[in-house]
């Protein structure tokens, strides 16, 4: 293999891995927010997909144009879903991981069912946008832009995510909530207002990620079982909750993907990804920016 | 014993027992040999229902039914009574699947002998994967199961010697107990799975109320303070996954048998796992006739709205199936055999 080969190996890797980053970056906060996974985190992103496809068939204006109004759409969503399902299962006092397991799963499942009813199970595409087929040449490794596009948004979300918790009042009860829910009732913060918020958030952020997948990725009613498996493994290798992990994570994920497609047949590419994360998972149990 | 019985010895006879005294324990072995009472009446009765229903629509339901109140007893008995969340399980009902289809199909051994070695196979991967996964806690060990097993079905997709993505179809042979092929009646179906569930019934019974069980139920509510009390918790893990799994993977062997045509999508999706766990979440963790009564509720409902809504895969009966997991897990956290829970709890104290 040339070294060539290899960079642009790497480089696709890298660029999948910022986006993979993106689709984890919500379940990371929401769990870390109040220890909740979202098993229809896939599903979200599968909606934020079909959000895009449809405001772009309704409005006929570019993919990237209506990319605020999708991650709104996405935000009511996270809202909702918290206000309708996960509020009661947060107050379910036997069983109560098995109780938020299956809730979420049941939405899961709703989503996908109504998603399969309403748009039916073809695949569909988005074929026109400003970047759609077209290559950026470094130094003969090429580069898809809307590939390019999505590694950007997603660094530029990861730094305004930062800005947004370390420096506002919402981020600060973000994260006091965090650490200890118990004491941020005793200094006026509504612990339900910020769930429904973190949720909203969480929604937002994986909502940004399908937007930027549509405009280069099949979509489909199923899409998110693959990119949701591929979330939640992100997010443990990270370590729950970890933010800068689930950035490391996806960016290793998504090289190691990448490189595992060279060496297995293409079919096998996930097994790299498996392999690793349950290697890191044996040797540190929490991930590898986890908090237990 | 009672106070009085202590201070009057003289006044009791010594050759007449104080019925009283033992209440506890009396009271308890009787409700024990009522449960058995009441699974035996239950088993014989379901026995019966071949002989009423003939058609065969109704039968596969009912046989589906009986076969996922097994797997969800076996997924019960780790995920329930131990308290170990797994979404894996399809890595070891797939397994049975396998094994009995290769032997079968490519050696020609007959199923029972494949339903054996299966059962054998996954426990001994469990234990191997209980390793290094039960030091995981919560959700980090429930996503790893997962990944295990979506790993085993990425394997089994590219296994060119199992058919790879096309799996594996058994020959139509003649009606037989020796092969468990029966085309013409789906009877003996009936039968086969409702002695693996009476089993499954019988072991769970059987440990919950020995040694092994009340470790499970430390190990679930507590494991520092059960392994402060001298439980070794990865041991009663450890040995939950074993008969767990051994239990899944007979239940993997006879519905390739039922079905005559694997392939991974059909007995490994990540679905399955979902569908073993689900039945034992509805009707009750960690109870003995909680799983029966989840999949009495689920399996039904799943099968009729597939086909009567499910047609060219509108996708309405996911919709309905998915609302009804979320409605009831809201509702319900203990699950619908504590419905049950509280008449027995009324009974007793009035």
């Amino acid at each position: 293999m040339t070294t060539q080969a290899l960079l642009q190996v790497l480089a696709s890797g890298l660029l999948m891995g910022l986006i993979y980053a993106l689709i984890a970056v919500g379940l990371s906060l929401i769990f870390g927010l109040m220890d909740v996974v979202n098993f229809a985190h896939g599903e979200f992103l599968m909606l934020a997909m079909y959000a895009t496809f449809g405001l772009v068939l309704a409005t006929t204006l570019d993919p990237i144009l209506l990319m605020p109004l999708v991650v709104a759409v996405m935000f009511a969503v996270g809202v909702s879903a918290y206000a309708g399902v996960v509020r009661y299962a947060m107050r379910a006092t036997t069983n109560q991981g098995m109780v938020q397991i299956f809730a979420t799963f049941g939405l899961a499942i709703l989503i996908q069912g109504l998603a399969q009813y309403f748009f039916t199970p073809d695949f569909k595409s988005i074929q026109h946008s400003w970047l759609g087929g077209r290559t950026l040449d470094v130094g003969g490794v090429f580069l898809p832009w809307p590939q390019i596009y999505g590694g950007l948004i997603s660094l530029a979300t990861f730094g305004g995510l930062f800005l947004l918790i370390t420096r506002t009042d919402f981020g600060k009860a973000l994260e006091a909530t965090r650490e200890d829910q118990g004491a941020v009732a005793l200094v006026g913060i509504d612990r339900n207002r910020v769930f429904a918020l973190g949720w909203g958030l969480g929604a937002a952020l994986v909502g940004l990620a399908g937007a930027v997948l549509a405009v280069f990725y099949y979509i489909h009613p199923n899409v998110g079982s693959t990119f949701g498996l591929i979330a939640y493994v992100t997010v443990a290798l990270g370590g729950f909750g970890s933010i800068f992990g689930a950035l490391v994570a996806g960016v290793v994920v998504g090289l190691v993907e990448a490189l595992t497609t060279v060496i297995l047949p293409p079919a096998l590419k996930s097994v790299g990804i498996y392999t690793l994360y349950l290697g890191v998972l044996f040797i540190r149990p929490s991930g590898l920016f986890g908090r237990l | 014993m009672s106070d009085d019985a202590m201070t009057t010895p003289v006044a009791t006879p010594a050759t007449t027992p104080t019925p009283v005294s033992l209440s506890p324990i009396a009271g308890h072995l009787t409700a024990r040999r009522r449960q058995l009472i009441t699974a035996l009446i239950v088993f014989a009765a379901l026995a019966l229902v071949p002989k009423l229903i003939s058609d065969v629509y109704l039968m596969n339901v009912l046989i589906l039914t009986l076969l996922f109140a097994a797997l969800s007893q076996s997924w019960n008995i780790l995920g329930g009574y131990c308290g170990q969340v797994s979404l894996g399980h399809a890595l070891y009902f797939g397994i049975g699947a396998y094994v009995t289809s290769i032997l079968f199909v490519k050696f020609g051994i007959v199923p029972w002998v494949g339903l054996a070695a299966g059962g054998v196979l996954a426990s001994l991967l469990a234990l191997a994967l209980g390793y290094p996964c039960f030091r995981l806690k919560g959700h980090y060990f429930s996503i790893a199961t997962i990944v295990i097993a979506e790993m085993g079905l990425l394997l089994v997709h590219n296994w060119d010697y199992a058919g790879a993505a096309l799996g594996i179809q058994w020959p139509f042979g003649p009606d037989s107990w020796w092969t468990l092929q029966f085309a013409r009646d789906k009877a003996p179906y009936f039968y086969f799975v409702l002695g693996l569930f009476a089993v499954v019934w019988l072991v769970t019974f059987a440990i919950v109320e020995s040694r092994w069980g009340y470790w499970w139920r430390a190990v679930k509510d507590n494991p520092e303070a059960a392994e402060s009390l001298g439980v070794t918790v990865f041991h009663s893990k450890m040995a939950a996954a074993g008969v767990s799994a051994f239990f899944t993977a007979i239940g993997g062997g006879f519905y390739a048998a039922f079905v005559s045509y694997i392939d991974p999508e059909s007995v490994m999706q990540f679905r399955f796992s979902l569908l073993m766990a689900l039945p034992a979440v509805l009707g009750g963790i960690g109870s003995l006739w909680g799983p029966a009564v989840g999949a009495l509720i689920l399996i039904p409902l799943a099968e009729f709205t597939r086909s009567y809504m499910g047609g060219s895969g509108s996708g309405l009966d996911l919709a309905v199936y998915g609302a009804l997991i979320m409605v009831v897990s809201l509702t319900r956290p203990e699950g619908i055999m504590s419905i049950f829970d509280g008449f027995g709890r009324k009974r007793a104290a009035s």
